[in-house]
């Protein structure tokens, strides 16, 4: 079991949302996120105070997945995300020791999979 | 005062003015909580951009072109640049003729506005302001002529009051040019687009009716009963239209949507538009409830159409706007505007132009639009980069986001040693 978490454009999210529904990856958590990962910083004038917006909106996303999901989680994720300049974001893979449901009490595999239906 | 001016007259029409001004931000408001918050500013700014631009067009020659004598198409250059607009009245008008050229181009600019909504969140701005300043004369100009300054439609004997065929017909039809020929948003089929302020969009469709008041009531450019007439049914037919959508959302969705609403007050606006000096209340009233109609039934199919013709110009002023130039043809009272009858009263020749004017002002706007763009679209790109569309026009074109944290915002200094130090 792994924790895969990816850090993306926000406007890429629909992209993302696809890629990994086309997977068959159906649980994750989103939440907006500001970062700065070496990208060319943006320049914003307000009323004649120029701004230099170290930090940039991204996407963060969790997805809980079993051993065999990682990669196309994974893959998933890059597809969607990927514009190919600099501010793409990172895909990271954690271990996890424990997974559960909290409806059902299921424990690590058994909550990780999809209810079917 | 100069003799022939009348003073309650040029009162009025003063403050008509600022209301009709005030129509163009409160669109601005309007089409700004319709789209995704991070295109905010820029739906605004195409907003502000079409006053600077089409106000500087109307004196330059737009106002000549509509209402210098000219032929029955378009207007001479009479009063190019503001030549012979003076604090005299016009020939059988009780107000200056500078109050008139101001009224009028308040006109101008909340018109060419209407347009951006076709193409909000993807075209560019620098192109929307060439367009702007294009369409306000070629499409604007000569529309009013024909309806408002002794054009071949006003010399037949068709009847517009406050703009159905300028302003609403020509909106609308032109929108729909717009869409066709800069095309749909990058997601547009595959993903939901929300708007991302409801209340933006009730604030401004408020706002907005407020100003029609002033766009219909100062249509009389006079403080008299055509005026009167014309400011009460513009409280009418809105209503109306307003108590009709609700039953149609509780029918279709069984809830009565906020923005439902927000769209009916525009189209019952836009309804009594041509009609407002011409129908007794009684009619207005009546004409609120059947414009609903068809301008619902348009906005329900659209999102099935391939062309993305964004926020809904097409339905709520092209429709709604035909609806009310029809339906002077129709229940026309002499007896209330003094000037003719519709068929229900005998005149069936008031139908006929009626119909005319509709024809010819969907058939030129549609064209020329589609035409100017085609042109436009020649000569420069008409859309930002597919990955500009997905970061959002704010940032991209101005520089600016309407929601600005401000966290991690650095202070850049004008000289390159004090930020280094």
């Amino acid at each position: 079991m792994k924790l895969v978490i990816g850090i993306f454009r926000p406007e890429k999210t629909n992209d993302v949302l696809e890629a990994l529904y086309h997977a068959d990856v159906r649980g994750f958590s989103m939440s907006r996120v500001q970062g700065h990962g070496g990208e060319l910083e943006r320049v914003e004038t307000y009323r004649g105070t120029t701004v230099r917006m170290d930090l940039s909106e991204k996407v963060r996303l969790e997805v809980a997945v079993s051993d065999e999901f990682v990669e196309p989680t994974v893959s998933a994720l890059r597809e969607g995300a990927r514009t190919g300049q600099v501010g793409d974001g990172k895909i990271m893979v954690l271990p996890l020791d424990q997974v559960m449901r909290i409806r059902t009490g299921e424990h690590d595999r058994g909550a990780v999979t999809p209810v079917s239906n | 005062m100069t003799a022939g001016i009348d003073t309650g007259d040029t009162a009025w029409v003063m403050m008509a003015t600022a209301l009709v001004l005030l129509m163009t931000p409160a669109l601005g408001l309007f089409y700004a909580g319709l789209v995704r918050s991070k295109n905010t500013l820029n739906t605004f700014m195409m907003c502000l951009g079409a006053i600077a631009v089409a106000m500087v067009t109307w004196a330059l020659v737009g106002y000549s072109f509509a209402f210098d004598a000219g032929n029955g198409i378009i207007g001479g250059f009479g009063h190019a640049l503001l030549s012979g607009v003076t604090l005299e009245p016009r020939a059988g008008q009780t107000i200056p003729h500078l109050l008139f050229f101001a009224f009028q181009a308040t006109f101008c600019i909340i018109t060419t506005a209407l347009v951006c909504g076709a193409v909000v969140e993807r075209m560019r701005f620098g192109a929307f302001l060439i367009f702007a300043a294009l369409w306000s004369v070629l499409v604007y100009a000569v529309l009013a002529h024909w309806v408002f300054g002794g054009g071949w439609l006003q010399a037949g004997g068709a009847l517009d009051f406050a703009g159905g065929v300028p302003v609403e017909i020509a909106s609308g039809f032109s929108a729909l040019a717009a869409a066709i020929v800069v095309g749909p948003r990058r997601d547009w089929g595959r993903q939901a687009f929300l708007p991302h302020n409801a209340m933006f969009v009730l604030l401004g469709a408020g706002l907005l009716w407020f100003g029609w008041f002033g766009f219909n009531g100062g249509s009389a450019l006079a403080a008299n009963r055509t005026g009167v007439l014309a400011f009460v049914n513009t409280l009418l037919c809105p209503a109306c239209t307003l108590a009709v959508w609700f039953v149609l959302d509780l029918l279709r969705t069984k809830r009565i949507t906020a923005i439902g609403a927000a769209t009916a007050v525009i189209v019952g606006c836009v309804a009594i538009t041509p009609a407002a000096g011409y129908l007794s209340p009684g009619w207005a009233m009546a004409l609120g409830v059947v414009a609903a109609l068809p301008s619902y039934a348009v906005i329900v199919l659209r999102p099935r159409w391939r062309v993305d013709e964004t926020l809904d110009v097409l339905a709520a002023h092209g429709t709604a706007g035909l609806v009310g130039l029809l339906f002077i043809g129709l229940v026309a009272q002499i007896g209330w505007n003094g000037v003719s009858d519709g068929l229900l009263y005998g005149n069936a020749d008031q139908l006929l132009w009626q119909a005319l004017a509709v024809a010819g002002a969907v058939a030129y706007a549609f064209v020329v639009t589609f035409a100017l763009l085609k042109a436009l679209g020649a000569l420069m790109p008409l859309r930002v980069s597919p990955s500009d569309e997905a970061i959002g026009l704010d940032v991209i074109s101005h520089g600016e986001e309407a929601y600005a944290t401000g966290e991690g915002a650095l202070l850049v200094l004008q000289s390159e040693s004090a930020s280094a130090a």
